[in-house]
């Protein structure tokens, strides 16, 4: 199971650069108190600095840092763009799908990870995420 | 067989494609070791194949194979490129 809830999901959300994508998604998590503003920042920090390989699929992109840069409790935040932005990854641009994700440990972490691929990779799931008109239409789906 | 798999940080990405990795060979009939690593630590690391996202995939210079993915959600690219490769390895020994 997925460890999110509606308050951790926002539509069709009007951003200008990546940046400014990573750090709302990420102030959904810092405003449900499972990570610190630092994590925001190391993950934009992680942007600048390693580029933009978290962009895993068409349109998907799944920012992250690492446990001690501030994650309180295992987490992930889903952000549907109103307008896709390009994030410089030459095969996936451009990201209309950002998902934020904190792990606590590598265990904890893994079967996120495990769970959150299988939900992406169920096409009809994905359709809906990516047209649906309330974040408790994605919810019902976990 | 051991699979080093490689992202920016070493905990995200390459993990989500060491259980893909791991999940398609034990399908498959073949037991496949493996770690997952960021780019730095990846360097001089043994292994018998590396598996990259493809955007890192194209920093990483070593003797070993290095096999881009496109799309860390898509079960058919790995079995079309790593899959092959593994029953490689192992019809070798």
């Amino acid at each position: 199971m997925l460890p999110i809830t509606e308050q951790e999901i926002q539509l069709n959300v009007s951003v200008n650069t990546p940046e400014e994508a990573i750090a709302y998604t990420g102030s959904l998590l810092v405003a449900a108190n499972k990570i610190t503003q630092n994590y925001v920042d190391a993950m934009i920090d992680n942007f600048h600095t390693i580029g933009p390989y978290f962009v895993i699929a068409p349109h998907i992109a799944i920012p992250h840092a690492r446990p001690e840069n501030g994650v309180l409790e295992q987490c992930m935040s889903l952000v549907r763009l109103k307008e896709p932005i390009a994030f410089g990854h030459p095969h996936n641009d451009k990201v209309s799908l950002v998902i934020a994700i904190g792990g606590v440990d590598t265990d904890f972490h893994l079967e996120m990870l495990r769970d959150l691929s299988i939900f992406l990779s169920n096409q009809t799931t994905l359709n809906t995420i990516m047209t649906c008109s309330h974040a408790s239409d994605i919810t019902k789906l976990l | 067989m051991f699979i080093l798999t490689v992202c920016g940080m070493g905990f995200g990405t390459s993990l989500m494609m060491l259980m893909e990795i791991q999940d398609m060979a034990k399908r498959n009939g073949f037991e496949v070791e493996g770690e997952a690593t960021d780019l730095s630590s990846s360097k001089g690391k043994a292994c018998d194949l590396i598996v990259a996202g493809s955007e890192i995939a194209s920093e990483i210079s070593s003797e070993t194979t290095v096999i881009p993915i496109y799309n860390l959600l898509d079960k058919q690219e790995f079995e079309n490129k790593v899959l092959p490769k593994i029953r490689e390895y192992f019809d070798a020994l």
